[in-house]
């Protein structure tokens, strides 16, 4: 069997693929919107007073950063129902993946909350700020920065792990290559060019993710 | 075990209620006795310098003062109210959060680290209080924070970032901040010891101007004897967390009665 690329067959399968890539982005975007929010909970809780609500957050992150992301998927879509909690492939797909992602981005920020010295809170009572001020306020802002390169990471990370949201049906670009490949049986064209569209977007993302930091650095005069 | 605070008074009153009043306060870190049943008056109006060896609990009496660190024993009175405790059922009790929000709004710090938000700028930072705290409209607290930079000479930089500024140029805007709260009470922690020698005059002018021209009560830690000397109403020098001696600058400078005292000064002499 020589190599057999069919230009013909590419064309007509790319509109279908450019298709499933704005799935595929919805879904990283989303996704990710669940895990930034959720994250920042998730560190944030961490860090009060009751001790009990930081162990049982402690260890749920361990158990979801321990265990794979595709059985975290498969989990939440088939054992949901059992629990009465019946999810189509998109929801589910994105609670998933989201939670499974909050975890990593809790981490980041728990390191960037870290960082903030001392004294700033201390300025903070001398100000009489109430908590929520300071963390809205002074502490979250400063965290943030140098959280920035983990946090991109991570976003490219959600997007290269899209893929696995096709073993539930999301017709992401996997599923439709897959599809593609079942139905024609050729599998060279629709795998590469999903090869290669992961590629043009997550080489760009990364540089411009890079861009960002620098540019938040400066506003926030960090830099 | 609960202390017996049937002893302290729910509140100060009388002719002459100090604006401070530390009474029998004690301050342990483990077994380690930082400051041991300390009494302290400050009046209203009133610049007092604390001096002595390091460790010798200066930094934590203003640290408890700002409530950045909780006693062990005995209550802190601000106003003839007490600070670190609160009356229930007729009761001194440890504060709440609540109230200590309440009870600290009195007094304002400067740091030894400036402790200025890098986010913001200069004018950002005097805002940054009167407005979330105070609920200060932002027009009023603009023009309020450009009176203080005004005062302490930083105008020209309120659009700066603290990264953009020299240590004496954000000691400066600390202080406008700190002021901007109009606190009762202002603490100075070793406010010029993390600037080069070139820049503490800036600071120490203000600290000086603040004294002569407002009606202030401060309470400053500093290793600068010439200073504490030509601005204080009175000097507490503190060892091994007692008050070994105080009085009035020339007196304690001049004619220290203690030996301690003696050591400390010629010591300090020397260094300079």
């Amino acid at each position: 069997m020589g190599f057999n690329w069919n230009w013909e067959f590419t064309w007509e399968i790319l509109p279908k693929l450019m298709h499933a890539t704005l799935n595929t982005l919805m879904a990283a975007g989303f996704g990710y919107a669940i895990a930034v929010v959720l994250g920042m909970v998730f560190a944030l809780a961490q860090r009060t007073p009751y001790w009990a609500l930081t162990k049982v957050v402690r260890e749920f992150i361990e158990f979801i950063r321990s265990t794979p992301l595709i059985l975290q998927i498969f989990f939440v879509y088939y054992v949901g129902p059992q629990f009465g909690l019946k999810l189509g492939p998109w929801t589910a797909g994105m609670i998933a993946i989201g939670l499974h992602y909050s975890a990593y981005l809790s981490e980041v920020y728990r390191g960037g909350l870290d960082a903030v010295p001392k004294g700033q809170w201390e300025a903070c009572t001398a100000l009489n700020m109430s908590t929520r001020d300071t963390y809205w306020r002074i502490v979250i802002p400063q965290a943030i920065p140098p959280a920035l390169a983990g946090m991109g990471n991570y976003l490219v990370g959600i997007f290269k792990d899209t893929p696995m949201l096709s073993v539930i049906g999301v017709a992401e670009l996997m599923h439709t290559a897959n599809a593609i490949g079942s139905s024609s049986y050729r599998y060279l064209e629709p795998y590469t060019l999903v090869g290669i569209i992961f590629l043009a977007i997550s080489l760009p993302t990364a540089a411009l993710i890079r861009v960002f930091e620098d540019r938040v650095r400066r506003k926030l005069g960090l830099k | 075990m609960m202390e017996d605070l049937s002893n302290y008074p729910l509140e100060l009153t009388g002719d002459n209620v100090p604006m401070v009043r530390f009474l029998k306060v004690t301050k342990r870190y483990g077994d380690l006795v930082v400051l041991d049943q300390l009494d302290l008056d400050v009046a209203e109006g009133e610049m007092v310098t604390i001096i002595g060896p390091s460790g010798s609990g200066k930094t934590t009496v203003l640290r408890m003062l700002m409530t950045l660190e909780t006693i062990n024993e005995g209550v802190i009175y601000v106003d003839g109210k007490p600070l670190t405790h609160m009356e229930k059922n007729g009761k001194l009790v440890p504060a709440d959060r609540k109230y200590l929000r309440k009870a600290r709004s009195q007094i304002g710090m400067c740091f030894q680290h400036f402790n200025l938000f890098p986010h913001m700028t200069a004018l950002e930072n005097c805002m940054e209080g009167p407005v979330q705290v105070l609920g200060m409209k932002k027009a009023e607290a603009r023009e309020r924070a450009e009176e203080l930079l005004e005062l302490v000479g930083m105008s020209d930089k309120r659009d700066q970032h603290p990264s953009r500024l020299s240590g004496g140029q954000q000691q400066r805007v600390a202080i406008a901040r700190a002021l901007a709260m109009r606190p009762k009470v202002m603490l100075f922690d070793e406010v010029t010891s993390a600037l080069d020698p070139e820049v503490i005059g800036e600071v120490t002018n203000v600290i000086r101007s603040l004294v002569e021209k407002h009606n202030l009560t401060m309470l400053m830690v500093t290793h600068q004897m010439g200073f504490a000397k030509d601005i204080s109403d009175r000097v507490c020098f503190f060892f091994d967390g007692k008050i070994e001696e105080q009085g009035a600058p020339e007196d304690l400078f001049g004619n220290p009665q203690k030996e301690r005292t003696q050591q400390f000064l010629s010591a300090v002499k020397e260094a300079d």
